[in-house]
């Protein structure tokens, strides 16, 4: 059960970046690329200081310089948001397998570690679940918060949801729609970065080439799951973090369904997420932000 | 000398690629005042007070307020002088609340939205605009809109207030409604820049008015009270570069054999605004049915409508008789309607396909087996379509960006005949083009006529429409509001009914 919290926070960190990004009218679909790389940055500096701390910071820089790529190509020059993004995945998983071919199956050292909450974690079923998580699952979850706080209650965030649905009205009000989108999109590489750091130290404790093995792209899946909201998002990680940990253990139980079927289920499930806003969209404004995919030029029609 | 103008535009140049959309163009507009902009669609109203709003580098010229000379960056920089802008297409959010758009750019670092929206409700009070704060934008008129706009603008407290069009979306009780703000905020000290063709307004709301022509000013601050329907057309719609010859046709048109009648179309916009206001109109064989209108009263959407590229609300359209209901673009071509759209490229031909697969663009589901085009068919139709119509190209592969826009028309308008339609619609069709396209196309036109086609000719060119037609309608706000005999008719009579007052149809 633990486990079931843990791939979710992972999934919920990388997907809060990206529904920054988004909110600001930026898809990035190198979530896989910049998780990678967050990784091996986190492992590789982790063991050799020895403090995840470190790791996880190293990991969001490296995160976060790997999505300034993605803001240079998308944003500052207009190029096509979608080939950026997938150019991003393809390059982020060449370059952590390349720095990475050293730490291959080495034995993680460093991990986040729990939080002293004494007997809170040996309460039925909610221990292990809640209590007995490292301290970055409360980090995440205090950043869902401040991110929701941030959009939603602050000056930053007006701005930051108003470029993200249309760039023009925003860049009439001044504000800028360039600086906006960069610092959401390098702010959602520095998330992916602390869920690649969670990964390799926490949830799968070593490095593999491969080793995000998708999980960038459920990260995708879920902020449409979350319709764009963090507290949805939060939800829909849990899920789909509970089916992820679920499907290599099904077996085990005796349940006859193939684990493919399993692994398929979040991007089905989005699917008829999509499918559900595409017909409530037909009566009020879609929960997608309007200007996404959408590069602006000032002077262009 | 008194105290500077409030505005002080001097030569504005603007270039867009392929036009010029500013060329020298001035305006000065006196503090305190409401100001009118004038001039048809594609004048450069738009471009130039994009310009004065810091949205447009200007090529060349100078940009004073209270004679002091600024140079705008960005739409921030032009807030921070005073400059506000209510864009034709609004700016606003539609998922956030009223009191967000207007808070937007300008709101405190940690939002207290009960203050905000309490503060924005004062304004509104003070100003007389009835809005509710915490409404959604997406759920609102586009009347209530506009006053958001507004709102937004005394919110940062513009001095300078930019209306684009402000009564194109609204009704005739919203419009008076904004005359009377409009003329609030002058006597609060504001000076407004309120953009417009209707000339009722413009004489009722407005102190001053400025007139543009092809991106140039070409009256100056002119006191309403000096404006009427002839010179104001005259001033706005201009001398025709070409003097064109009424044109003699041979074989005289058969008004009795209709081949396309329109009955009753009414088409409405996204906003839903009626367009196209019930239109009806009957064109008979071999004969030019010319469209007449200051651009921007429904001349597109009808064609467009007719052509089925956009969806009446009602009416019907038929082809010697036979309903053409619900049918595409394609199935019309079949049935033997064509369409010269006004935009000759996007619309009419696609910049970077070659000239042969332009040249096809119609044809090609009857070239060549099954699935299968037959290239070698589409050349020699390629070919054959360049030759009879005269159109210079650079090699039958190369992308037709490179033509010229006579070349451009002259293949569009060869393609659109290539078919043997029965009926044509025409829009600006010589809209641009040089003196020999011009009149190349003209020809083309009454050739056609002579063998019967009948053709509706959509165009802005008074002296085109007294040349070629033989009927003259006149369409403003969506309606046709005259018709003319164009063997008898005069530039001053259309011109009257192209501005406004004469509204009934006289007998042809
Ligand atoms: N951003 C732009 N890019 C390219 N062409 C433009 C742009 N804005 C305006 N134009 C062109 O400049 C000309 C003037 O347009 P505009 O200023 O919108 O006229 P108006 O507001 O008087 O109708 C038109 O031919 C238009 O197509
Ligand atoms: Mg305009």
């Amino acid at each position: 059960m633990n486990e079931v919290t843990l791939v979710g926070l992972m999934l919920y960190l990388a997907a809060l970046g990206e529904l920054i990004a988004e909110k600001a009218g930026v898809l990035n679909l190198g979530v896989e690329g910049m998780m990678a790389v967050g990784g091996v940055a986190a492992f590789w500096s982790g063991t050799e200081f020895g403090n995840p701390l470190i790791g996880l910071l190293i990991a969001g820089i490296a995160g976060g310089l790997l999505a300034l790529v993605h803001g240079l190509v998308a944003v500052v020059m207009g190029a096509d948001q979608v080939v950026s993004g997938l150019a991003l995945t393809i390059l982020g998983l060449g370059m952590s397998a390349f720095l990475g071919q050293d730490y291959v199956s080495l034995p993680a050292v460093p991990q986040f570690g729990a939080l002293p909450l004494g007997p809170l974690k040996d309460l039925r079923i909610v221990g292990p679940i809640v209590f007995n998580q490292s301290w970055l699952a409360w980090v995440a979850v205090g950043l869902g918060i401040s991110t929701w706080f941030v959009l939603e209650r602050t000056r930053v965030g007006l701005g930051l949801r108003a470029v993200g649905e249309s760039a023009a009205t925003a860049d009439a009000a001044g504000q800028s729609v360039v600086v906006t989108r960069v610092a959401a999109v390098v702010a959602g590489g520095v998330l992916a970065g602390f869920g690649g750091a969670y990964l390799t130290l926490n949830l799968a404790k070593g490095w593999t080439e491969g080793v995000t093995a998708g999980r960038g792209w459920i990260a995708v899946a879920l902020v449409i799951f979350g319709a764009w909201r963090p507290g949805r998002t939060a939800v829909g990680a849990l899920l789909f973090g509970g089916l992820l940990a679920l499907e290599p253990r099904l077996q085990t139980f005796g349940v006859e369904i193939s684990p493919i079927l399993i692994s398929m289920l979040p991007y089905v499930i989005t699917i008829g997420v999509l499918t559900a806003f595409s017909i409530q969209a037909r009566h009020r404004p879609s929960a997608a932000p309007a200007a996404i995919g959408r590069a602006y030029r000032r002077e262009e029609r | 000398m008194s105290s500077p103008p409030a505005v002080e535009l001097t030569n504005i140049w603007k270039r867009f690629p392929g036009v010029i959309a500013n060329a020298g163009a001035e305006l000065r507009v006196q503090p305190g005042t409401v100001h009118a902009v004038l001039g048809e669609n594609g004048a450069g109203k738009t471009t130039l007070m994009n310009v004065l709003a810091g949205v447009y580098r200007p090529d060349e010229g100078t940009v004073l307020l209270d004679g002091v000379e600024h140079v705008f960056g960005s739409p921030a920089d032009a807030l921070d002088a005073g400059v506000a802008m209510v864009h034709q297409e609004f700016r606003l959010i539609p998922t956030f609340t009223v009191a967000e758009n207007v808070a937007l750019g300008s709101a405190p670092p940690v939002l207290r939205r009960r203050e905000i929206e309490e503060q924005v409700a004062d304004l509104a009070k003070r100003f007389g605009l009835q809005t509710d704060p915490r409404r959604e934008v997406w759920h609102l008129s586009m009347g209530e809109r506009q006053r958001v706009e507004i709102l937004k603008a005394l919110w940062r407290d513009a001095t300078i207030l930019i209306l684009d069009e402000p009564t194109a979306v609204l009704t005739p009780a919203e419009a008076n409604e904004l005359g009377r703000i409009v003329a609030a905020m002058a006597a609060d000290g504001r000076s407004i820049i309120f953009i417009s063709h209707k000339l009722d307004e413009v004489t009722r709301f407005c102190d001053e008015a400025t007139v543009l022509r092809g991106g140039a000013t070409v009256a100056a601050s002119l006191p309403v009270s000096s404006l009427d329907a002839p010179t104001l057309a005259e001033l706005m719609v201009g001398e025709s570069t070409l003097v064109s010859q009424r044109r003699v046709r041979n074989n005289p048109a058969d008004p009795d054999q209709p081949v396309l009648s329109v009955r009753h179309m009414t088409v409405h916009d996204i906003h839903g605004i009626a367009t196209v206001d019930d239109v009806s109109l009957e064109i008979g064989s071999g004969e030019i049915v010319g469209i007449a209108g200051v651009a921007g009263n429904g001349q597109r959407p009808l064609a467009d409508a007719i052509a089925g590229l956009a969806t009446p609300t009602q009416g019907s359209v038929r082809l010697e008789g036979d309903e053409l209901g619900g049918a595409g673009p394609n199935v019309r071509t079949d049935a033997g309607l064509s369409y010269v759209p006004e935009d000759r490229i996007g619309v009419g031909l696609a910049p970077r396909l070659s000239v042969t697969e332009n040249a096809m663009m119609r044809t090609y589901r009857t070239m060549g087996a099954g699935p299968m085009v037959d290239f070698g068919d589409a050349r020699r139709h390629c070919e054959q379509l360049i030759d009879e119509f005269n159109v210079k190209t650079g090699g039958l592969d190369a992308p037709i960006a490179g033509l010229s826009g006579g070349n451009l028309q002259r293949l569009l308008v060869g393609r659109e005949l290539a078919t043997s339609p029965k009926a044509l619609v025409a829009a600006q069709p010589t809209r641009g083009l040089d003196v020999q396209g011009v009149a190349a196309i003209q020809e083309v036109l009454v050739a056609q006529a002579e063998a019967g086609l009948g053709i509706l000719l959509i165009s802005e060119d008074l002296e085109e429409l007294l040349a070629l037609s033989d009927r003259i309608l006149v369409m403003r706000e969506g309606r046709i509001v005259a018709e003319f005999d164009a063997e008898t008719a005069t530039r001053a009579m259309v011109g009257e009914a192209m501005a406004g007052s004469a509204s009934k149809r006289e007998p042809a």
